[in-house]
């Protein structure tokens, strides 16, 4: 199956009760097999009148107790910043896949990229929570879009699945794991509205149960009323950051290859990490001893991983398919111990392993 | 019934400006809500963003306050996670006539149940008085100051042509006929729509010299004519007035969160039920599925 329609089977094993989504191409599959299918399951698909809507549903939906996603791709991406932010602020759990393609505007359509990446993190404005999930095979689409709605749902952020247009239409063959009921945790009925606790992540409450609840995108207090109040605003800020920066090293998802030795280490992601693993194993038959370090979570980004090879390598590559949204992320965490070599396409053909490994040959 | 056993009294006194119509809007609303036996824990008020928006603050309910002109759109999620919740709308002109103008049109087509109030105040309050998509022709604002050139939507019009099945209009003038328009409202099977012209001294009123907060009524009252009356009027005479009361019911469409509920039984009947295959766990997928090389495009 492709990674599209992995994604989909991981999203109904998962329980989603909720899917609002708009056509754009390449993730117009996930729609198209949930509006198929979500009904059957017992779900809700809607085709919202635009990507914002879409959004702004998937929100309204998560509230009311349905495990929600949306799909979308580079331009939609951009149309949903900003309720994005507002699911950041209202710590409402709810999964976002953006399906990358080459931007910006239109772009190349629909040809594959991995220019979101700073998007991801920063697309909507302000300070703000957010987690993103990068696969790099079928299987993995399958198994970040299973844990995306299980971090969702943990920490009460949106979670975006970064995937791109080779993942998501490239075909495997997997072994897809059992289905397994994904709990939801922290809807524990205990206390009520207004308790004066604090929480680091507060226990979801939905609409209908009877607790009155004030949802708000204002900075609001404890009880959940709208403040102005400084200190209130800054600790309510500072809390939903770093729910999210605080376990960033249970978030941390990242495959080691030959690394032990490395004298190079590759950073590499999503679909062009598999072009590096093979230009890795091409150099270490020619005797080069390089080694590969691939981040499946790129938000919270795991420093402390990048930090550990900058002290042990002499130079880091790291190839993206954008003009260098995470190497500037590995060069702050390097912090000057090793170089760091950018290599960068973002002509919408995939980095190859043939045109990688002189880069790794020669670092 | 006390209007303030469905306000967070302990969040007033409340923001809105000395003569401002909002707050007689939503007590309209809440009376409207105990008449029509509303209950009121198994109902969702939606509002976006603005100065009307805030009602959802006071109201002792579940609410939800979004961004500015999504209301609708969030309330659509809500209503089909959870078709047995009543769900109000409350949103200003500019929310819902200029940003949100897109969603409205849809929830109205869908015929999706959702009691939505557009209090009508003919500016942006909120940003301090700029021009909004229901600023009467001729007045000023803050980016009109010489008048505007525009027209004004009728909103009523444009959401029965949309496929509203019931339309109404009121003004904070006429309160008991606002109380009565929203029960109705309120009790309606699918996309109701109440467009409450509400009076903006602080900004409306003071830059077109319309006098204080009564004479604003007054205003209101007297460009504004009931349907009853206005059937026996020539268009000479309908010039420059509005037609309040009830304006358009249909009730042979279906509600659209419960037909999407009769599509779901019948799959599942069809399948047998959850367990079925193809139900929820991982099954071969339909054969229809387009050929994704032929689906690269736009």
């Amino acid at each position: 199956m492709q990674g599209n329609e992995a994604c989909v089977e991981a999203a109904l094993a998962a329980g989603l009760g909720f899917y609002a989504g708009y056509p754009i191409t390449p993730s117009t599959e996930i729609a198209e097999l949930l509006a198929e299918r979500l009904p059957r399951a017992g779900g809700v698909f809607i085709q919202m009148e635009d990507e914002i809507a879409s959004m702004a549903a998937v929100i309204g939906a998560s509230l009311a107790g349905a495990r929600a996603m949306t799909a979308t791709s580079g331009p939609g991406f951009s149309l949903k910043q900003e309720n994005i932010g507002y699911a950041a602020i209202t710590e409402t759990p709810c999964v976002v896949v953006n399906v990358q393609r080459v931007g910006p505007s239109t772009g190349l359509p629909t040809s594959p990229a991995q220019g979101d990446v700073m998007q991801a993190r920063w697309g909507t404005h302000g300070d703000h929570p957010i987690v993103a999930l990068t696969p790099a095979s079928v299987l993995e689409t399958y198994v970040l879009t299973m844990k995306a709605f299980a971090i969702a749902d943990a920490l009460r952020v949106p979670v975006i699945l970064l995937t791109d247009e080779i993942t998501g239409h490239m075909r495997e063959r997997v072994v897809l794991p059992e289905p397994e009921p994904l709990p939801r945790p922290g809807r524990s009925r205990d206390g009520g509205r207004g308790n004066g606790q604090t929480y680091d992540v507060p226990p979801m409450r939905h609409f209908g149960e009877g607790r009155r609840l004030l949802v708000t995108g204002l900075y609001h207090d404890e009880s959940g009323f709208w403040t102005e109040s400084p200190e209130a605003a800054d600790r309510m800020i500072r809390r939903l950051v770093n729910k999210v920066e605080r376990r960033k090293a249970e978030l941390t998802l990242v495959d080691r290859w030959y690394l032990d030795d490395a004298r190079v280490a590759v950073v590499a992601y999503g679909c062009v990490s598999r072009s590096a693993l093979r230009a890795v194993r091409q150099a270490r038959s020619r005797g080069h001893r390089v080694g590969l370090l691939r981040p499946a979570c790129l938000w919270p980004f795991p420093d402390h991983e990048i930090e550990a090879i900058a002290g042990t390598v002499e130079a880091i590559v790291v190839p993206e398919m954008n003009l260098g949204q995470i190497a500037g992320e590995v060069e702050r965490a390097a912090a000057g111990r090793c170089r760091v070599i950018r290599y960068n396409r973002v002509d919408s053909e995939l980095i190859r392993p043939d045109e990688l490994l002189p880069v790794l040959e020669g670092a | 019934m006390q209007v303030t056993d469905w306000l967070r009294t302990d969040h007033l006194p409340h923001i809105w400006c000395t003569g401002c119509g909002h707050g007689t809007v939503l007590g309209a609303l809440i009376r409207a809500m105990e008449k029509a036996g509303v209950d009121r824990d198994r109902t969702v008020a939606v509002s976006g963003i603005g100065c009307s928006s805030r009602a959802v603050g006071y109201l002792d309910m579940d609410t939800l306050h979004t961004t500015h002109g999504r209301a609708l759109a969030f309330a659509t999620g809500i209503k089909l996670a959870r078709p047995d919740l009543k769900v109000i709308v409350l949103a200003g002109d500019g929310d819902l006539a200029a940003i949100g103008g897109n969603h409205l049109i849809h929830a109205a087509r869908r015929n999706l149940g959702i009691t939505t109030i557009c209090l009508n105040n003919g500016i942006y309050g909120m940003t301090s008085g700029q021009l909004s998509p229901l600023t009467p022709g001729g007045y000023r604002t803050t980016t009109s100051p010489h008048g505007h050139l525009e027209r004004d939507f009728d909103l009523c019009r444009l959401v029965q042509a949309a496929g509203a099945t019931y339309v109404a209009r009121s003004t904070s003038y006429h309160v008991q006929q606002t109380i009565l328009l929203l029960s109705r409202a309120l009790a309606h099977d699918g996309f109701a729509f109440v467009e409450v012209f509400s009076q903006c001294p602080t900004y409306f009123g003071r830059r077109n010299r319309m006098g204080d907060p009564v004479a604003m009524l007054e205003w209101l009252r007297d460009s504004t004519v009931p349907a009853g009356q206005a059937a026996r009027m020539t268009p000479e005479e309908l010039r420059g007035r509005w037609i309040i009361g009830e304006l358009h019911r249909a009730t042979d469409v279906p509600e659209y969160s419960r037909s999407y509920r009769r599509l779901i039984d019948r799959l599942r009947g069809a399948d047998g039920g959850p367990d079925a295959p193809g139900a929820v766990e991982g099954t071969p997928l339909p054969e229809q599925h387009p050929d994704v090389e032929a689906a690269r495009a736009d």
